[in-house]
Formats: structure tokens, sequence, C-alpha cells
């Protein structure tokens, strides 16, 4: 090389270092951005779902007067299942403040405190029969606008006409606040009750046992059918058999297809032409299981691939039979792999919404289901429902079903990564 | 007997026929002093699939078709001015009845009692014939078996191929679910072009489903143009590859050329958890926060935005394809051999020369591939664009303004109290149909490419 | 028996290098260099000068550590993680690996050749301009024209593909494909051209065509060849080296190295007794 040739290389050697440089922060930019991304969406999610968990309660001086509640001396149990409760918490928000006047305001009371706190008090009173015509201090659950405000969602500094509780109500709120009647405490009913048109007593009770059971038809379903299959097509499956071709070509396909088109042929068969009836996790466990199939029959055969030939080998040469040998031996050895592969599959499974929309497990279902042919709805549908509402106190809660989903996600997960890493160990 | 306490009892009569088939075979080989040609268990195994297998389907069979036929049997049973309601209200009819029976309400209605207790009866028929057949069925095909127990009967060669046609049967369920998708989306599609020109339904400008357009239109359906939602889906998946691709293949070439070992080990998760959030959230989010935020920005750069603007939902869509384009191109640049890479760097090119002049280009056909599959992706995402992408059908490839695509209608047209065959439903097939063979071809593509790419360096 | 013999291998002293590992003209020099994978030793203590405008050979038994070693002498180890390279090796004097030695600069110099073709997934002509676009050594499209068709005439396959520059350079055949490799090589004027099994893919056909070509360009440039045929060696080398286990064991002339080699290994090894 003359010396000629070095010189214009060393001159050009900064400038393609730079461009290297540059390149290489293209780089870390790129995981960067996915990165933050990520970060923004869970701490968006969580800051906006965090305050779900706590629900405000308000102190009430309840008089349970008989009178009211339109009670003789002497009721039957279905009299007092009917009595006139709403009577009662009516006038016992009056008394406290007695200053009230109008019908606008009235009503405007009476919302302080949530509907629900109707059946509460009659429960507690067919509980305990003694406390009628008695004082009793209560808490009922808030109103969402009360709860909302508690939270720090409403600010006092903006023009009346744009805030959803007046200057009267604030005065209210702040005078049950001075006297210590306004409480926020741990909202165990958001695990405990289903979903609701009000969202301060809204849960997701309900549609976690969907998600439970849906979960569970597709578990039973997908789980033997794809870990056979996986099993023909790795140990048993004759080569270049047209059938067979056809088998792989069509799941490597499968895996592809949007999950919104299973939802179609969920509603043309199943509902179609079977006539099973809509939203019910059965039908939802029979989709998702076509859908996960894939996952579950890839995941299980390159778990099935991983299994050294020596052990069907040594099994083979004792004598064992092809299926003794694989059901015996090779299964079991490749069992941590298929299980990883299954549980990443529920995980999608446990995730989807699209194909349960075509369903039709978008109704409003207010009752926990019982089986799995009752009607009900999943963890993430209930997420798209609510995400609709446009109460705050819905996308609060919104936020807060999405970290349950998530917390799911992230149990199944790690138990993946446990049984990789369990499954790595071994050869 | 319901349907849980005869699978139970079937379940009962698989144990019992296991420990039947087992016994009956020792006592034989007893009796006559011959040896058994299997282990005792595979006699069990064969008189346990024989007791409760082929009942187990009759039970599965009658199961599926037994409402429509009650359903059936009921409406015939109805007054005339009933029968001849539309499908639709027959089917909310047969609702409230089905409720009725199930309620322990008193009906008043005349009609409504006599089908209410003729339902209750069909049903109490259908349930006691039921138990009656498979249960007959059950023990027949036992004792049958049971007869054809013999020592030197082959055993465990019949249970072996029993469950090689079992395996057979379950791998086979893939190709039926594709023949299913196919039926169940061809058929209807057949109907709706049968009112819908097929031209019209591609090329024509306006979508507007929920409107009758001429008076006289009986079951008065809007018009069909789909072309808004074809450009809404390719607008929307546009921008959301020009994300993913980029930032995928950017972060996947960082990780396996340039990054730590530990910082590997760290972000690598960390780029998959995008994979695994479910796609209501990053709709959730969309429309929560990435929508307002971009809105905002335009108003800031005095820029005309709608709220559910197509870039906001494409955006997020892109982010969240992101680990799918790195994962799938993480596999084809590790596939480039490494002697290709050392020829560059003997020849004195910097790393990045190197990747860009060389391992790209040999790695094209993949990442190419990659991109059909991410491409095939973002059509098909539903929930993102459900939720932040709208509902107004515009004919235009301003990223600023609101889209709707073919997911969105689909699931707009299905959910909702809809008659299964009215037009609209059916139009919501012809758009899965449409979405169903884009897809198909571009999975067919990628995985023909990512062959020949394979073939090429093995 | 096999056993006997290669117990007795171990039992020879691998001490210094025998011969003359060093000369006046030196292109290259190493002193004391050990390589390590990891925490595994690939070279003990090499020491050796390479001649300019000479051939030097380097043979030895598989996974004795000669590619490891000619691969230090460009730096490429760098680009394996793990790989440890301590003593000194001087290209012209310099220290290759001080700090500011610039692996890029280096490599620009001293060319490689690798033991399987590997063309780039580009034309012919891309393939041998590759170099000179990258380090801007043309300065127009005629100049580039030019540089592409010397270096194919150099590499003695300008006539065979004149017609075809524009297709892709994996559609040649494998010994079209290493002449192109070389082609590439020297299309950026390099001073040294590593080969490591240049030939060990090829025909004898092509084979002979490449040797005439290293013996055409070392009147040029000094070419340091790995080889497993010692008649390959001994045809186109002017000295030889020998590599066992890491260790250099002996070299010189070739010449000595067949005909009266120093060492007990070196003889074993070229009258077939190892290996
Ligand atoms: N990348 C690497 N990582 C770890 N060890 C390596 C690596 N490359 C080579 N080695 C080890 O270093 C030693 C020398 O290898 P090297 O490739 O230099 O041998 P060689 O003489 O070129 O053999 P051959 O004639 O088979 O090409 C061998 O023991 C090998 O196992
Ligand atoms: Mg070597």
């Amino acid at each position: 090389m003359n010396k000629n040739t070095t010189e214009i290389i060393k001159l050009k050697l900064a400038k393609r270092y730079a461009k290297e440089k540059r390149f290489k922060l293209y780089g870390i930019s790129a995981i960067a951005v996915s990165i933050a991304f990520l970060l923004s969406l869970l701490i968006n999610i969580s800051v906006t779902g965090l305050p779900a968990f706590q629900q405000t309660y308000i102190n009430i001086e309840v008089d349970i007067d008989s009178k009211l509640l339109k009670l003789d001396s002497q009721y039957s149990e279905q009299e007092l299942f009917r009595a006139n409760y709403s009577k009662v918490v009516k006038q016992s928000l009056k008394a406290m403040f007695p200053g009230v006047k109008g019908r606008k305001q009235k009503r405007a009371l009476r919302q302080l405190v949530s509907k629900s706190a109707i059946y509460q008090l009659r429960d507690f009173v067919i509980d305990n029969p003694s406390v009628i015509d008695t004082k009793q201090s209560l808490w009922f659950l808030a109103r969402d606008d009360v709860d909302v405000f508690m939270k720090g969602g409403i600010d006092r500094s903006l023009p009346e006409s744009d805030r959803r509780l007046k200057d009267f109500q604030l005065v209210w709120v702040d005078k049950l606040l001075s006297e210590n009647r306004l409480e926020k405490r741990f909202n165990v009913s958001f695990f405990t009750e289903d979903d609701s048109r009000e969202p301060e007593q809204a849960g997701i009770k309900g549609a976690m046992i969907g998600s439970l059971l849906t979960m569970l038809v597709t578990m039973l379903l997908s789980f033997p059918i794809g870990v056979s299959t996986a099993i023909y097509l790795e140990e048993f499956a004759p080569k270049n058999n047209k059938w067979v071709d056809l088998i792989e070509i069509n799941i490597n396909n499968l895996a592809a297809v949007p999950s919104i088109v299973f939802g179609l042929l969920g509603l043309a068969v199943f509902i179609g032409l079977f006539g099973v009836p809509r939203s019910v996790p059965l039908i939802g466990g029979l989709v998702l299981t076509l859908m996960t199939l894939p996952t579950i029959i890839i995941t299980s055969r390159a778990a099935l691939k991983a299994v050294p030939p020596s052990i069907r080998e040594a099994a083979l040469a004792l004598g064992a039979s092809r299926v003794q040998t694989t059901f015996h031996h090779v299964v079991p050895a490749a069992m941590p792999g298929i299980l990883t592969g299954t549980i990443i599959g529920m995980a999608q499974a446990l995730g989807e919404t699209a194909p349960l929309l075509m369903i039709g497990m978008v109704a409003f279902i207010a009752d926990v289901p019982q089986g799995i042919t009752d009607p009900s709805t999943v963890l993430p549908v209930q997420i798209y429902l609510w995400s609709d509402s446009p109460e705050r106190a819905f996308t609060e809660r919104t936020s807060a079903a999405i970290m349950v989903l998530l917390g799911f996600l992230i149990v199944m997960n790690f138990l993946a990564v446990i049984m990789r890493k369990k499954f790595e160990k071994k050869w | 007997m319901n349907f849980g306490v005869i699978i139970t009892a079937l379940l009962v009569l698989l144990l019992l026929g296991y420990f039947i088939g087992r016994k009956r075979s020792v006592t034989l080989s007893k009796e006559r002093s011959q040896k058994l040609h299997s282990l005792p268990q595979y006699y069990g195994y064969l008189i346990a699939f024989w007791s409760s297998v082929p009942a187990l389907f009759i039970l599965l069979f009658w199961a599926a078709l037994e409402s429509s036929f009650i359903t059936s049997a009921i409406v015939t049973q109805l007054p005339m001015h009933l029968q001849q309601l539309s499908v639709d209200e027959i089917g909310l009819f047969i609702n409230e009845i089905i409720n009725l029976s199930n309620s322990a309400l008193i009906v008043e209605d005349e009609v409504k009692r006599q089908a209410v207790s003729r339902y209750n009866e069909l049903i109490e028929f259908s349930a006691s014939i039921k138990s009656a057949v498979v249960f007959i069925l059950a023990f027949v095909s036992m004792f049958v078996a049971l007869s054809f127990i013999k020592p030197e009967m082959k055993a465990r060669n019949l249970v072996e191929r029993l469950i090689r046609w079992a395996m057979i049967g379950c791998a086979s369920i893939a190709v039926l679910t594709t023949i299913g998708i196919i039926f169940s989306v061809i058929f209807e599609s057949i109907i709706f072009f049968k009112t819908v020109n097929v031209f019209d339904f591609l090329f024509g400008t306006h979508w507007s489903p929920q409107e009758a357009i001429r008076e006289d239109q009986i079951g008065g359906s809007g018009s069909f143009g789909a072309l808004p939602l074809f450009v809404g889906t390719l607008l929307i998946s546009f921008i959301a590859l020009v994300i993913a691709v980029p930032l995928g293949l950017m972060s996947a070439i960082y990780l396996s050329e340039y990054s730590s070992p530990g910082f590997r080990s760290f972000a690598k998760p960390v780029l998959e958890m995008l994979a695994g959030i479910p796609t209501v959230v990053y709709g959730f989010f969309a429309a929560l926060t990435v929508a307002p935020f971009i809105r905002d920005l335009g108003e800031s750069l005095n820029l005309s935005l709608s709220s559910e603007s197509a870039l906001a939902a494409g955006i997020v869509m892109g982010v969240m394809i992101i680990p799918f384009v790195s994962s799938l191109s993480d596999d084809v640049i590790s596939a480039v051999p490494q002697s290709m890479c050392d020829g560059s760097y003997a020849m004195g090119a910097t790393k990045s020369e190197t990747i860009k002049q060389v391992i790209i280009p040999a790695a094209l056909p993949g990442i190419v591939s990659g991109v059909l599959l991410a491409a095939s992706r973002a059509i098909g995402e539903t929930m993102i664009v459900v939720m932040a992408a709208g509902l107004s059908a515009n004919l235009t490839f301003n990223p600023l303004e609101a889209v709707t695509t073919v997911t969105v209608q689909m699931v707009t047209l299905l959910t909702g109290d809809q008659e299964f065959d009215s037009a609209k439903t059916l139009a919501a097939f012809a758009l899965g149909l449409g979405l169903f063979l884009t897809t198909l071809v571009l999975n067919i593509i990628s995985l023909y490419v990512v062959r020949k790419y394979r073939e090429q360096y093995e | 028996m096999i056993d006997i013999e290669k117990r007795e291998e171990f039992d020879i002293e691998i001490d210094k290098t025998v011969g003359k590992p060093f000369i006046d003209d030196a292109k290259f020099s190493t002193r004391n260099v050990d390589v390590f994978y990891d925490d595994k030793q690939a070279i003990f203590d090499a020491n050796i000068d390479i001649g300019k405008n000479q051939i030097i050979a380097m043979i030895g038994p598989s996974g004795c550590g000669k590619s490891t070693f000619l691969r230090c002498l460009n730096r490429m180890n760098d680009t394996i993680q793990g790989c440890h390279i301590s003593g000194d090796i001087k290209l012209d004097n310099e220290d290759i690996y001080h700090k500011h030695q610039d692996p890029v600069l280096l490599r620009a110099r001293v060319g490689m050749v690798f033991q399987k073709p590997n063309p780039f997934p580009k034309s012919i002509y891309d393939n041998v301009a590759y170099g000179a676009k990258l380090h801007g050594l043309a300065s127009n499209k005629i100049e580039l024209d030019e540089l592409v068709e010397k270096s194919l005439i150099r590499a003695g396959l300008f006539k065979e593909v004149k017609d075809s520059l524009h297709k892709p350079g994996t559609g040649l055949s494998g010994g079209q494909q290493q002449r192109l490799c070389i082609a590439r090589t020297i299309a950026i004027d390099p001073e040294v051209i590593l080969m490591d099994e240049p030939t060990s893919a090829l025909d004898p056909i092509a084979t002979a065509v490449i040797e005439e070509l290293m013996i055409d360009l070392s009147k040029k440039y000094t070419i340091a060849i790995v080889t497993h045929s010692m008649q390959q060696a001994a045809r186109v080398s002017q000295r030889t080296a020998y590599f066992h286990m890491g260790h250099l064991v002996e070299v010189n002339d070739t010449n000595t190295v067949f005909t009266n080699p120093e060492h007990q290994l070196t003889e074993n090894y070229i009258t077939g007794r190892f290996g």
C-alpha cells in the first residue's frame, strides 16, 4: 500500500466514526423509545388506576324510624324487606343539613350517597331488627362525584358551571369533612361486586369469574388437543404425507390469522349453526381454544424437538413401543417446555378481546355467572365496556381493572419464565 | 338429568370399564390358562374407551342440536300471527319463553303460558330420551366390547391404534378450523353479494350501513362502499409500520450487534413485555392519553386535528408491533453467516458499515417477510382502532383526520342486537372475508420468502 | 500404538522456537504473543518475523492455533467476545495493538482471505468496489471502474466475468468466488494479505490458479498463508512456520523445514507420523 492510500483513509476516518456513533445512537434510541413508551403506559395506567383501590364512605346518623319505614308494630319478613328505606336515608340526610331548600338541592343532597345505601341499610335492618326506632351512625358508599372530589379530581378554583360539584354541594362536603364524616377506605367492593351502571358500585368480580370460566374451557380443550397435535406431528407423522403437510401449513397460517376472524367463526358456526346462546364462557372458550392452539402446538413441538434422541433410542432399545416411548419418556421430558408454551398461550387468551366482542360478550351483565353456559363477560371486555363510559370514576376503574389484568399476566409470564429456566437446566 | 350429571356418570362408567376390562382379561387368561397378549391394563383401556367415548359423542351431538329442534317445535305450535313474525322477533319471543320457564313467575298471557309449558315438556322429554339413549349406548357398547375380549387379542396394538387416531383427529382440527373460517365467511358473503354488487362494495366510496338510502327499501340498509374502510385500514397500518419497522429493526440490530450481554438480558424482556400487553390496554391508552396528547400537540402547532385521528391509533399500534418486528429481525440477522461479516470487517469496514452494507442486504428477504407479517398483524388489529380510531368513514390519506377501518366496522356491525341475516351483519362477514384473504396472502408470501431465505443459508 | 506415539509427543519439550524465526527485513514482528479465549490459552509465547514481499506458510495440525495467530495480525480477534491478546505485534515497527492504532485502518492495510469464499450479497462489481467505496479511494465513477477492472485482472478473474459484472457475486463457482474475494482484498491495495486455507474448498485446478496468483502477488505484497497442504506450502512459500498446540515450534526457510527439520515434532508432522 502506498502511503497515499493510507493518508486518504485516515482523512475520512473521523467522519466514518462519527457515522458509526450516530448509528449506535439510533439503535439505543430505538430501544429507549420503546422502553419510554412502556413506562409511560404503565405509569399512566397506575396513576389513573391506583385511586380506584380506595373508595370514599360517608357517615350518616340514621334515624331508623318505623313510621318512616311504614312498618306497623307487627310486620312480616316480606314487609321488612319492602320497607321504605329510601325515605329513611333521605330524612337522615335532611336532618344533618337542615337548611336545604328546593327540589334541585334536595335531590343533590340525596345524591351524596350511593344508591346502594338503601340496600345496605335494608340488609343491616333485616340482620338486626332491634335497631328499628333507634339512631345509628352508619357508613355508606359515597356517590362517585364525592369520591372523585375526595381523590382530588375536582378543582375548586374552576367556575361553578364547569364543576361536577356545585358550590352548595362543596359546602356540604366541607361540613362532612370537618365532622370527620368522610373517609377513604380500601375498595373491597371493587373485587366483590359485579358490574353496575353506577361507577361507585361497579366491581370486577363478575368479569373475573367470567374470565376464569372462559380460561378453564380454553385450558381444558387447548392443552390436550394442542399437545396431542404436537406429539403427533413431531413423533408419529409420516414424512412427505400430503395430509400432514396440509396440517402444518394450516397451523402456521392460523397462527397469523387476525383474532377477530376467529370471532366470526365462532359467531357463524357455534352460534349461527348450533344455536348455542351468545356471550357465554363456553363459546368464548371454544373460540379462544382455536385461537391459542397454534401457539401451543408450535411451542410444544419445539419442546419435543429439544428432547435428545438418545432418550428415544434408549427406550426403544429396551423394547418399548413407539407409543410407550413417547408417552413414558419423551413427553415427560418435554413437559416443562410444553407447559411454558401453554401458559404463554393462556396469557394471550386471557388478554384477548376482539373475538369475544364478535360472539356478543359485550352485553351488560350484572350477575355473576354460575357456569359455563351463563351469560358473562370477561376482564378485557369489561375494560372495553368501562372505557366507553364518560364518568371520571369509570376511567379510574378501567385503569384499575387493567392493573388487575396485567397483574394476572405478569404472574403467568413469571411462571412461564420459571418453567423455562427449569427446562434449560435439564440439558 | 342435566348435562353435568350425565358427564359425571360417564366418567364413572369409564373408570368402571377400565377395572372390568382388566379383571375380565385376567380371569379369562386364568380360565383358559392362556397367556395374555398384552398387559391387563390395555384391556382395561379398551373397555373404558368403548364404555364412555361413543356415548359422550352422542351426548355432545345431542346437546348441540337440541335447542334448535326445540325452538322449531315450539314455533310450529304457535298461533299463526306469531309464526309470521320476522326471524328476529321470533328469536326474541323464544328467548322470553326460555327466561319465563327458568323463572318462577306466573305467566299471565295465555299464548305464552302454553308455550312455556310446551317448552318445559319438550326439555324434560329431550332430557329423559337423551339420558336413556346415552346410557343404553354406553352399556351396549361396553358389553359388546367385553364379549370381544380374548387373551390372544392384541389389546396394546388396538389401544395404540386408538391413540394414534385420536392424535390425528386432534391434528386435523387445524384444518377444520381453516375450513370453518372459510365457509363461515364465504356463505354469508355470498348472500351479501346477492344484494350488494361486488364492484360497488370494493370501489364504492360511500359507507353508511346504518341509514336507508331509498325510502321504499325493505329492511332498509344503507350503502356499502367499503373503499374508505380499506383506505383507512391501509393508512393506519402504514403509520404503524412507519413506526414499528425502523424502531424494531434498530432495536434488534442494537441488541444483537452492539449491546453488552447485561443490557440485552434487561432490554429484551422489556421489549417482549410490549408484546404481552393486551391490545385492549393499548386501545385504552391510545384513547385516553395518546390521542389527546397528539391533539394538543397539533393545536399548539396550529394544525386542526380530530380527537380520533388516524395518527394516534397508528402510533400506538406501531409500538405494539415493535417487539414483533424486532424478534423476527433478530432471528434473520443472527442467521446471516458470521463469515460474511468477517469478510467485511477484514476489509476495514466499521460495524455500522458492515451492518448497513452486508448484514441488512443479506437479511433483507427475512426482514421483508417479517414486515409482511407485521403488516398482516396491523391490518387485522382490532381493539386499538375500535377504541382510538373512530367510526367516521372518511376517504382520506390525511393522518390527522379521523378514519375508520375494516375491523372497526366489523365490530360495530356485529355488536348490538342484530338479526343474523340483515345486510349489516352480512356486510361484516364480507369485510371478514376480505380481511382473511388479505392476511392469508400476506402470510403465504412471507412464509414462502422466509423458506427461500432459510434455504439460502443452509 | 497411536496412543503411545501421542504420549511421546507430550514428552517432547517445546521450549523455544527453533530455526530462524527472526530476520532483518521484517514487515511484521511478534514478540511474546499469548492469546486466550476466555480462560483457555490458544497461543503460547509466539515470536516470529514475517518478511517483506515474502510468502510465509503456517502449517500444523488442526486446532493448533494457526487461524488464531493469523487473526491477531489484523485484529480480527477483536470481533470475538472473550478473546484477549498480550505481547507485542509490530507492523512496520508500529505496535498494532497500541491504543491509538485504529483497527479499521489496520485492516485496510492488512487484508484477509478466508477459508470459505465469502462474497457479499452484492454484484461482482460492488463486491470489488466495496472497500474502495468505504474508504473513499476513488473520487469518481471512472476511477472506480478502473480500479475494479484492474483488481479483477490482477486476481485473474476479469476475463471470466467481464460480461456479468452486475450479476450477484454469490452466483460464481467456488474458485471464482475465492478469486473475487482476493480481488476485493487487493482493490484497496493492502500491504499484507493474510490467507486462511484459501484453497481448502477448491478443486486442484482452481487451487493451481490461486497459487499462481499468490506467487504473482507476492512481488508486491507480503503474504501469510495458513495451509494444511504441505505441497502447497512447499510450492508457494519462502518460509514456513510450524505450530503445535498453540506453540510456535519451528520457523525456517521452507526448504529447510521440509528437507531438514530441526525439531522432532516438525519432523513427525511432515513425515506424516502425526495428525
Ligand atoms: N471463537 C473461539 N472461542 C473459543 N475458542 C476458540 C475460538 N476459536 C478457536 N478456538 C480454540 O482455539 C484453538 C485454536 O483454534 P484455531 O482455529 O486457531 O485452530 P487452527 O489451527 O486454525 O485449526 P484448523 O486447522 O482446524 O483451522 C482451538 O483449540 C479452538 O478450539
Ligand atoms: Mg483454522
